[in-house]
């Protein structure tokens, strides 16, 4: 049963959206929240367990230093207050999931609170920042792993049973929710999606977890609720899981806005409840009714001493947290000179912390982009390799622009160069001298391959002699190849309009 | 030798070290014991006949090979069935655990192990701990070895009966609210309750985890301090373990002397409203207390009052919380599962068929303490009522060093006597519930036989937080002057066990 | 003055997964009830201004390295599961996703 949807414009044009995120992000620690099992993805089933995480009976939590040193890193870098004293509760529920059948989490009293995050979204104004001001982040733990059984898809409706594999029980995640998201009008989802987008990059730069939202290290729950203006009371707003990429909140977010617009305006109630995102169909459809939801029976958790981070410890972090990924990528676009737009070329191609170390490695930043960018990142491309695995190295760029700057290679024996090096021939230098790699300087050969060049194609000489000199192209690659990329392309040229006694 | 079970741990102790006697002798001297009478008391859940005897051999190699034991190596124990035992049955008096064997052993017990000590087997409880009575056991109550018709106290009924029924010189228990020094107290044996974090926690099943402590039990004070300085100390595995040094309390239990001491008697638990007998009986050992010295004086703590009421609201909370974990999903009893039941169905079936009538009340009464809305007037209220608590507990032991109050309301009653009325059965905890909000170290030791029923009396002394050495101290000044007073121990003159 | 009905002891029942017979409602609400007097007591207790105790033992910042400890084995974990399959353990259908 499809579910109504308003035009999105129209849909914009009626309410006034306000959103609200919450991501839940695994930690890569290597231990589990509150015992030693491993936390490695892909081990067998049930062999990354032990009575803590089991729960079984007598068993007692002991908490991750790493966990909490985590969780503080992160508020950190979201600009939030960090708790001088706080505790973890019990959130009480059954689940087959739950090996305690209650969460060991926080409630009143998280270890973050009150900060904030600018993202930039494209608006028909140009650039906008929007600052999405951030209410938690808190510790609680992952729970097992539910796989249905006898049913046609796989999911829970017409399952006949469940095997559950504790593995991912207890595995530490850090909460992190922002406050409800006003005044984004119709950039709603660009601005949710530039918020997940941001807040992966500062988690990653972090290396606090690998943030692959594929793999379920990074979850996103979009909750969406509209009201007629800005001035207006909250709406009833809808939560919708099972959103798995960044795309996926974009999406999820403008169908929400549609799907709700409708419903109001047919004089329907917005239900409060759970959705689930379906990207191959892009709607979402009906889940849990909220308004149902379990009373959590919160209580501080007796079995865990309460957390008092002392300031040296805070600011001893603080102080060794990395550059925020955005004013960095801002200040390194001012220090070499270059767009907005070149820069997000080099992020999205993954080139940025390779570029930045090249040019520190003594590389001229244009030439290190150009790499980068360009003939490595085909390279990469053509080894199915991530582009920080190629075996080239910063050195080795340094060698060759060092040739190249004294004339002794052009680009395209530098590019022979580079192929020697990846297969194994040796140094930059040992590559050169193997293959006899050099730009020829001396004017006898190229004057040679000129005149075979014009005798195999007489008209060319009429054509650049009557003004066409573009014509040269042919016979300035001709040569190229009879020198087999070893002339110097700008010589040839030199040399051919002298001949031919034409001036540029 | 059946002389050998009416020794002392420290006696028995030093007969094994002087290869007197070997641990297989005393372990079979034991284990017969219990086949005579434990049909009658049902002290035992579980008797580890095979392991036992298995351990004590090899205590036995070990000191024929020159090598130097522990001191209560080849000693035997009862063990509350509330710790996790690897390959062995832990029942915590429940059907939902029938059968269930731990793949892990308890910190305790491997303490246990590594001194030595032969555990016989694991005693019986209340279920999950919630009880005075041990009646609410779902295999059956043990008997007060005093009086087979009467309780042996709850929740750790078991482990106190075995004492005074001579099946073990040595026990543990766990004490939430007076469940070691309840039973000590109607049993005529030794209990503590240490200080909260005194002892880890790990391996024994939860009942309310900021009261739990689990204890040593005997029949003297300084059995009672052998056997506390094995399972005490710090763990990393519990989190509220204290990271400190345990107190001596071996040292303390030789020295016995109060000269100079000042002891507080509580008002508000002074016996006032008690049984007769019980009151008498304390009043004379205060006066035996001055006798040797001390400084008897009276202190009030004027919100004691509202603990009984604090601690039914507290308990069932968190209770009510940990036993969720059983489900019918990981371990334990599973019913229902027929194909037409869904999983929650099937976890509501299992509670509700392994679970006896006092777990199922205190967990409802739980969840209602911890709903929404009810929180801030129910566990809300009751944490602040704790905090009046150890005020009036920090405020008195500003004046003395120790109190003291009759452990319980009554000597021994009937079987089935209390069991229609919960709020009855709440009240034999009514002076050691506060020890337990406070997380103050507490011993009972027997004190006498009330007249009117010949059963025993239990005094129950309390000390400052880590000063668990004073109670030893001053536990074994009034044993020494009591026993010098009765010329034999009190539990000779037990009615069923004269001449064993 | 009744704080708990038999419709609250079925709600909270619902909560707590325990399947209390119809029957057995009544009784349980009137035990609960009495029980609930005698502990509503604590709201006579001069607590105005005083903190609540969480815990007994006043540390804090108690925490274990980040080292990895022997876990058990799947045997050993499945053991005494009342029913397992493929090294997992089998439950019985769920009705509500979480």
């Amino acid at each position: 049963m499809t579910e109504k949807v308003m035009p999105f414009e129209q849909a914009i044009s009626k309410f006034d959206p306000v959103i609200g995120l919450e991501v839940h992000v695994e930690l890569g620690t290597k231990t589990k929240m509150f015992c030693g099992c491993s936390t490695e993805f892909g081990a067998a089933p049930n062999t990354h367990v032990c009575p803590v995480c089991l729960g079984l009976p007598g068993a007692l939590p002991a908490l991750n230093e790493i966990g909490v040193e985590s969780a503080i890193r992160i508020g950190l870098a979201l600009n939030c207050q960090i708790a001088s004293w706080c505790r973890f509760a019990r959130k009480n529920y059954f689940y087959p999931d739950m090996p305690k059948n209650f969460q060991t989490s926080q409630y009143d009293e998280p270890i973050c609170f009150e900060g904030f995050l600018d993202v930039e979204v494209e608006t028909d104004e140009g650039r906008k920042t929007f600052r999405i001001e951030i209410e938690r982040a808190h510790m609680e733990e992952d729970t097992g792993k539910n796989s249905h059984m006898g049913g046609a898809t796989g999911r829970i409706h017409g399952a006949d049973y469940s095997l559950v594999d504790y593995n991912r029980a207890g595995i530490p995640l850090i909460e992190i929710v922002t406050k409800p998201i006003e005044g984004v009008g119709k950039y709603a989802p660009e601005v949710a999606k530039a918020y997940v987008g941001a807040l992966r990059d500062i988690l990653r730069n972090l290396g606090v977890s690998d943030v692959k939202m594929e793999q379920g290290s990074l979850r996103c729950d979009v909750n969406l609720s509209l009201r007629h203006t800005p001035e207006s009371e909250l709406g009833t707003r809808s939560e919708t899981k099972n959103v798995n990429s960044l795309r996926s909140v974009e999406r999820a977010v403008r169908y929400e806005i549609t799907r709700q617009a409708a419903r109001l305006t047919d004089g329907q109630r917005v239900v409060q409840e759970t959705r689930h995102w379906h990207e191959d169909t892009g709607v979402t459809t009906s889940g849990r009714s909220k308004s149902d939801a379990e009373d959590y029976r919160y209580f501080p958790e007796p079995d865990l001493l309460p957390i008092a981070p002392d300031s040296a410890w805070v600011e001893k972090l603080r102080s060794e947290l990395p550059e925020n990924p955005a004013v960095r990528r801002s200040r390194l676009a001012a220090e070499w000179g270059i767009s907005d737009f070149d820069m997000q070329t080099l992020v999205n191609s993954d080139a940025l912390d390779l570029v930045e170390a090249s040019i520190a490695a003594g590389v001229d930043s244009a030439a290190a982009r150009k790499w980068w960018t360009g003939e490595l990142a085909r390279l990469a491309n053509e080894q199915e390799v991530e582009l920080d695995q190629l075996a080239i190295t910063h050195q080795h760029l340094v060698d060759i622009e060092q040739l190249i700057s004294t004339g002794a290679l052009n680009d395209k024996l530098a590019r022979q160069a580079i192929e020697g090096v990846l297969a194994g021939e040796g140094s930059i230098a040992e590559v050169v001298a193997k293959r006899g790699l050099a730009v020829v300087s001396d004017d006898g050969p190229l004057l040679a391959a000129i005149d075979e060049a014009l005798a195999a194609d007489p008209s060319i000489a009429e054509k650049i002699q009557s003004g066409k000199l573009q014509a040269a192209g042919a016979v300035v690659g001709a040569v190229m190849k009879a020198t087999r990329g070893q002339a110097d392309a700008a010589r040839v040229r030199e040399l051919l309009f002298e001949r031919l006694g034409v001036s540029e | 030798m059946s002389d050998l079970i009416i020794l002392s741990a420290a006696d028995l102790a030093h007969k094994l070290a002087e290869k007197e006697v070997s641990a297989v002798e005393v372990t079979e001297a034991h284990l017969a014991r219990i086949d005579q009478v434990d049909p009658d008391v049902h002290a035992f859940l579980h008797v580890d006949r095979d392991g036992a005897l298995a351990s004590a051999k090899a205590i036995d190699d070990q000191r024929a090979n020159g090598q130097t034991l522990p001191v209560l190596a080849g000693v035997p124990l009862g063990l509350k069935d509330i710790l996790a035992t690897k390959g062995l049955p832990t029942t915590c008096g429940s059907k939902i655990l029938e059968g269930w064997k731990p793949p892990y052993d308890a910190t305790v017990v491997t303490k246990l192990r590594n001194a030595g000590i032969i555990i016989l087997g694991k005693t019986n409880m209340d279920e999950f701990a919630m009880g005075s009575s041990t009646e609410h056991s779902a295999y059956g109550p043990t008997r007060n070895p005093w009086d087979l018709s009467r309780i042996p106290g709850g929740s750790g009924g078991g482990s106190s009966a075995c004492l005074a029924a001579f099946e073990a010189p040595l026990a543990i228990g766990t004490d939430t609210g007076g469940s070691i020094r309840q039973p000590a107290s109607v049993t005529g044996t030794v209990g503590v309750k240490p200080t909260y974090g005194g002892v880890s926690r790990y391996g024994a099943v939860a009942l309310a985890s900021s009261l739990d402590q689990i204890g040593p039990c005997a029949r003297t004070v300084l059995d009672t301090a052998l056997l506390h300085s094995v399972i005490a100390g710090h763990d990393p595995m519990d989190s509220t373990s204290i990271n400190a040094p345990v107190p001596d309390v071996i040292a303390a239990a030789k020295l016995g002397d109060i000269k100079g001491m000042t002891i507080g008697v509580v008002k508000e638990i002074s016996g006032d409203g008690f049984q007769a007998g019980v009151k008498q009986r304390f009043d004379e050992a205060v006066a035996l207390l001055e006798g040797l010295g001390a400084n008897v004086v009276e202190v009030s703590c004027p919100n004691f009052p509202y603990a009984l009421a604090a601690y039914y609201l507290i308990l069932p909370s968190e209770c009510s919380s940990n036993l969720a974990k059983f489900d019918g999903i990981r371990f334990g009893m599973r019913t229902g599962d027929d194909g037409n039941h869904s999983v929650e169905q099937v976890m509501s079936l299992t509670r509700a068929a392994g679970f006896g009538d006092e777990v199922i009340r205190r967990i409802i009464l739980g969840t209602y303490a911890l709903s929404a809305g009810y929180y801030d007037a129910y566990y809300g209220q009751a944490q602040k009522v704790r905090t009046l608590i150890a005020q009036d507990f920090a405020k008195a032991f500003a004046q003395v060093d120790v109190l003291i109050s009759p452990t319980a309301p009554t000597t021994a009653f009937k079987i089935g006597e209390k069991l229609d009325d919960p709020l009855a059965m709440y009240l034999n905890d009514v002076a050691t519930i506060p020890l337990n909000l406070a997380g103050l170290p507490g011993m009972s030791l027997p004190i006498g036989l009330a007249p009117e029923d010949g059963l025993p009396v239990g005094l129950q002394i309390m000390a400052p937080a880590m000063a668990d050495d004073r109670l030893y101290n001053v536990g074994a000044a009034l044993e020494r002057a009591l026993l010098s007073q009765w010329g034999a121990p009190l539990l000779n003159s037990a009615p069923e066990l004269a001449g064993a | 003055m009744s704080a708990i009905s038999r419709d609250d002891v079925s709600h909270l029942a619902k909560l707590a997964r325990i399947e209390i017979p119809e029957t057995q409602l009544e009784h349980y609400a009137q035990q609960l009830d009495a029980i609930l007097d005698a502990v509503a007591q604590v709201s006579a207790a001069p607590t105005e201004g005083v903190p609540a105790m969480s815990h007994p033992v006043p540390m804090t910042n108690v925490f274990r390295a980040d080292v990895p400890a022997q876990s058990l084995t799947a045997p050993e974990a499945l053991e005494g599961a009342p029913a397992v399959e493929d090294d997992r353990f089998r439950v019985p259908r769920i009705l509500d996703e979480e």
